[in-house]
């Protein structure tokens, strides 16, 4: 199958200071790719350097057979950043609108898919309120719906869960199936290990190395645990172990 | 496509947001009714003098609408005098000498007494001319010799008497006629101040607004998010420019009304010229607000560049007459970007100059914007770096 993204030793950070180190990643199309890992592990900036908000520090970053990075195959992406950013003062169909312009999606497509990305996150019937208005979960929502929008065949979705209830997170589980199934791929970061379980491919950082990478299926006979839990924190004891023999 | 939804999106926002509309579209006509009524009163200072042992033909010769004659047969001291009746000045006469002293705490009121000395003389020197008396003759040399010595205390050089010679004929008294290139007998500074405020509101709330709208972007992550489109930061500049761009043209449009109906002012030069200066000064503004506001961390801190950034600005903008300036400050006149832009408003205003007179002031605002807008799309880079 098509590689979507293909990160090959892949060194990041900001200034001097190194936060990735030699990161190998291969995502295919119709793949769910999970990145696990504690708090300032390296998840956002490896997924602001997929997406060419960061330029590699070294290595090589290609998104759909582009050099990363590049401005127009943003048009392919569909991003939800880790914190809301939404204009608050709009209401969410004009949210909406914004992003669908700014993304290029035609005007006369917007109002269909609008209506769809809509649906959903259960949205439908308050894209009239200012976002404003909203609560801290129904922000999450129509962040996902915005990067839903342009029906990109890539989504990065940075920790999309956060926030939201368990029925609609089944919902949103199904509908990121559904779209893998249509051949779309979909990156997405989180710490809840239940969002681990549903991708089909799993990668943990911690302390911006990579310290496992396979199907969650793989993991579990490769670490010989019964939860992808238990197999991080493994991973993470044989890391420490690694670094105090240096 | 892009641009004009980031021009929809702007606007929309700047619509929503009622308090900052007040504040770009009621608060310049506040302000400028308020300092309209301020030189009004200009006009009708009047000034007193208290006058010890002076002739009584000196006294008729100096009285007028602006000054006051107040005798007084103290013996203190000038000073003292002067400060227990708040008076402007006094003179005394001791003999043939006349010592003027002024409290000189208000220089309207000195500048009223100091002129009242030259027209008294200039009056009882036409005087004499005719009538030849000795005693006024007397009187006019005390006089000078006095206003001579005042002007010389006061630090300014005093300005030659216009003496109405000898050949002026008999009893024949002067009537003055004055011409006025510019304005009228009405005209106060506030004509003057006028245009300098039109230019500066414009630049001040565009500034202020569109850098805290930018930076409010930065804070809440919707510059980074609207980065990670594959909008060109080109575009989104654009989209700011022609956004605010179109707010001044209507905040220019309604102090032009404003002024014309309210105050009864006329505008010389064209009102296109009008609109297209403070249409550049907007952009100027709004690339200076856009650059600043990077520089800031919160909108707290955009407010504190106001006094570093735009309260200088005032100072070079014509207010105090920039060629009065010594060189180094006529230097730096010229980096501020609202001296070339009050300056080409005043003289289209006050003096109907045309596009021909105005253009290498329009041009260096041209240039000015050019160079933040190229920094603008140079610090977005850090949120993305195509
Ligand atoms: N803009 C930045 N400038 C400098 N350092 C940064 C910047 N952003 C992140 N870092 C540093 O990089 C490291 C990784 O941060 P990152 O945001 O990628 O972590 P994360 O895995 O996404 O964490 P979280 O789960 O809390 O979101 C942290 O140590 C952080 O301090
Ligand atoms: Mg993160």
């Amino acid at each position: 199958m098509a590689t979507t993204i293909q990160v090959t030793d892949l060194n990041q950070g900001y200034g001097k200071t190194t936060v990735l180190s030699d990161i190998n990643l291969t995502v295919t199309a119709g793949e769910i790719l999970a990145l696990i890992g504690p708090s300032g592990a390296g998840k956002t900036t490896l997924v602001s350097t997929i997406m060419g908000m960061l330029r590699p520090k070294s290595g090589t970053v290609r998104v759909l057979d582009t050099a990363v990075p590049n401005r127009a195959l943003l048009a392919k992406i569909g991003y939800m950043a880790q914190t809301d950013a939404l204009y608050t003062t709009l209401t969410a169909r004009e949210n909406l609108h914004f992003f669908g312009t700014m993304m290029g999606v035609p005007r006369a497509q917007q109002d269909q898919q609008m209506a769809h990305a809509a649906a959903v996150v259960n949205l439908d019937h308050d894209l009239d309120k200012a976002v404003a208005d909203y609560s801290g979960g129904m922000k999450r929502r129509l962040s996902l719906a915005i990067a839903l929008l342009a029906d990109p065949p890539l989504l990065i979705l940075d920790e999309p869960t956060v926030g939201i209830d368990p029925e609609l997170r089944q919902q949103i589980w199904q509908e990121l199936h559904r779209l893998a199934d249509a051949g779309k791929t979909i990156l997405l970061t989180t710490h809840v290990m239940e969002d681990a379980e549903e991708a089909d491919e799993l990668m943990m950082i911690r302390g911006g190395v990579a310290i496992a990478q396979g199907t969650p299926a793989k993991l579990l006979a490769e670490y010989q645990v019964p939860t992808i839990e238990d197999v991080f924190l493994k991973a993470g004891r044989v890391q420490d172990a690694h670094t105090r023999n240096d | 496509m892009r641009t004009r939804g980031m021009i929809k999106r702007v606007m929309t926002e700047m619509l929503r947001d009622k308090r900052t509309l007040a504040l770009m579209f009621v608060a310049p006509l506040l302000i400028l009714t308020l300092i309209y009524f301020l030189f009004q009163s200009s006009g009708s200072t009047t000034a007193t003098l208290a006058v010890k042992n002076v002739d009584s033909t000196l006294q008729t010769a100096l009285k007028n609408d602006n000054l006051k004659l107040k005798a007084t047969t103290s013996d203190d001291s000038a000073k003292r005098i002067i400060r227990q009746h708040d008076y402007a000045g006094m003179l005394v006469q001791k003999g043939d000498k006349l010592t003027l002293t002024l409290a000189n705490d208000d220089q309207t009121k000195a500048t009223i007494i100091k002129s009242s000395l030259q027209a008294a003389q200039i009056k009882l020197k036409t005087k004499a001319a005719g009538a030849a008396l000795q005693a006024q003759a007397k009187a006019i040399k005390q006089l000078s010799t006095a206003l001579a010595a005042a002007t010389k205390a006061a630090g300014i050089t005093p300005a030659t008497p216009q003496a109405g010679t000898a050949q002026a004929a008999g009893s024949t008294t002067y009537q003055t006629k004055t011409h006025y290139l510019y304005g009228d007998k009405d005209s106060t500074f506030f004509d003057t101040l006028l245009p300098i405020l039109m230019s500066f509101i414009v630049f001040f709330f565009v500034f202020l607004i569109s850098g805290i709208a930018l930076l409010r972007e930065r804070t809440t992550g919707t510059l980074y998010r609207l980065l990670a489109t594959p909008v060109r930061r080109g575009e989104i500049i654009t989209g700011y420019l022609t956004g605010y761009g179109l707010f001044a043209v209507i905040q220019t449009l309604l102090i032009v009304v404003f002024t014309m109906y309210a105050f009864k002012i006329q505008i010389l030069g064209s009102i296109w010229l009008v609109i297209l200066i403070n249409l550049l000064l907007a952009m100027l503004a709004l690339t200076m607000g856009l650059f600043i506001s990077t520089f800031a961390g919160s909108e707290f801190q955009m407010v504190q560049f106001i006094p570093v950034v735009v309260i200088p600005q005032i100072f070079f903008s014509g207010i105090i007459p920039v060629v009065t300036m010594p060189g180094w400050l006529q230097a730096i006149a010229h980096i501020m970007p609202l001296y070339y832009g009050a300056g080409a408003m005043s003289q289209v205003v006050e003096k109907g100059a045309g596009l021909s007179a105005i253009w290498p002031d329009l041009l260096v605002m041209l240039a000015f914007a050019a160079v933040f807008l190229l920094l603008n799309v140079q610090t977005m880079k850090k949120y993305r770096q195509v």
